[in-house]
């Protein structure tokens, strides 16, 4: 069953739901779903039930940082009664999120990787997903591993604790932005 | 008593010693190290006690499982922040004379892992390591090197004098404060009594 297939299904069966391909342009082409997260848990059940995938070996956290993107635009602009093309720098801002990626396998087909993501709203105060676990077991530890070290946190997840760090910890290492604890002897390399 | 003198008695058949060195020579011939290991660098130290390296030979082929009754911590791996703690209770649960043997590039430094958010960037940030050995892992032969090297240490030891060993000096401390979990890191970072960073002693 080919992605767009997939893609198919789930926006024929579940509606409203918003299925997006993303494409992988490396040599392996490894495409995926982009899944939104309000229909994340239908999704997955339909993706299970139905189309048998019912083996989810692995789940991951990818953390996007605010980008600026600078395009140059060129314009058409009249200046003085001339038509004149004016080239202009347009700065974009574009927020960051945190996204989680799911790789499923189909045990009774033998057929997977699909590759199943979904994306918080942003990465400060809206990085809620729906938890799939109560869909695929094997989720549990793995997206409390996202929730420790990228801090997604995961609605309907039974058990949603640290799974590396010890409780009390505030941080969320695997973050791009995440700084770790002064060093002093790095500072005193940066020194000399 | 002159070595001299002692060598000239040895020929005539006559064993003189002290009792600081049978008291020492007992020690180091019967060092117990703890059935610890904590990553990679454990299965080379598992290695050195088979028979190819045969840590027998120095008398430490005893591993005990319980700190109560080991002399020697052989701290093998990665000490993980999360870990540490742990280690360093492990350590406070022995009895003294106890002594530290750092194997390999993470327990003397954090090694490859140094930058890592959750490595302990060397064991000697918290307890008083005697003797460090380099590699990634070391090989058998250098832990049988630092092993006699520690024996070198035991047997040169008095036990009388301002030189004696800590666990001979009252005043000294026998256990170390363990460092707790933080909101950031482990607190406190180091142990600043024991720790004196190589780099800021160089600068002065």
């Amino acid at each position: 069953m080919t992605l767009e297939e997939i893609r198919g299904r789930l926006q024929g069966d579940i509606p409203g739901c918003q299925a997006e391909l993303v494409v992988n342009g490396s040599p392996s082409a490894q495409n995926s779903l982009l899944i939104d997260r309000q229909h994340g848990l239908e999704a997955a059940r339909l993706l299970r039930d139905r189309l048998h995938l019912d083996f989810c070996s692995n789940v991951t956290a990818v953390d996007w940082p605010d980008q600026d993107k600078t395009e140059k635009i060129k314009t058409k602009q009249t200046v003085d009664g001339v038509e004149k093309e004016v080239e202009e720098t347009r700065k974009t801002k574009i927020p960051g999120y945190l996204e989680v990626v799911y790789h499923l396998f189909s045990m009774t087909n033998k057929e997977g990787p699909v590759i199943v993501r979904m994306r918080t709203a942003n990465r400060t105060d809206d990085v809620t997903l729906p938890s799939l676990t109560p869909v695929w077991r094997s989720a549990e530890f793995q997206e409390r591993e996202a929730f420790d070290l990228y801090g997604v946190v995961f609605e309907g997840h039974p058990d949603l604790r640290r799974i590396l760090m010890w409780e009390g910890f505030t941080d969320h290492p695997m973050r791009k932005d995440y700084v770790p604890p002064p060093d002093d002897d790095l500072e005193i390399l940066r020194e000399r | 008593m002159d070595q001299d003198l002692k060598t000239e008695l040895s020929k005539h058949g006559i064993f003189a010693t002290s009792f600081e060195e049978l008291y020492n020579w007992g020690r180091k011939n019967s060092v117990w190290p703890l059935t610890f290991g904590l990553a990679c660098c454990a299965i080379e130290m598992i290695a050195t006690t088979m028979a190819r390296y045969d840590l027998a030979r120095f008398g430490a082929e005893v591993f005990r499982p319980s700190p109560r009754q080991a002399d020697l911590m052989i701290v093998s791996g990665t000490v993980t922040k999360k870990m540490a703690p742990q280690v360093v209770r492990l350590y406070n649960q022995m009895p003294e004379p106890k002594y530290v043997i750092a194997m390999g590039a993470c327990a003397i430094s954090g090694g490859p892992f140094r930058d890592g958010y959750n490595v302990l960037k060397g064991i000697d940030r918290f307890i008083p390591v005697d003797v460090h050995i380099p590699g990634c892992p070391p090989r058998p032969e250098a832990l049988i090197h630092a092993f006699m090297a520690l024996q070198d240490k035991i047997s040169a030891q008095h036990l009388t004098g301002e030189s004696r060993p800590r666990h001979l000096k009252q005043e000294l401390p026998s256990e170390f404060p363990v460092p707790e979990f933080g909101e950031h890191g482990l607190e406190p970072a180091q142990n600043d009594e024991i720790f004196h960073n190589p780099l800021k002693v160089l600068q002065g």
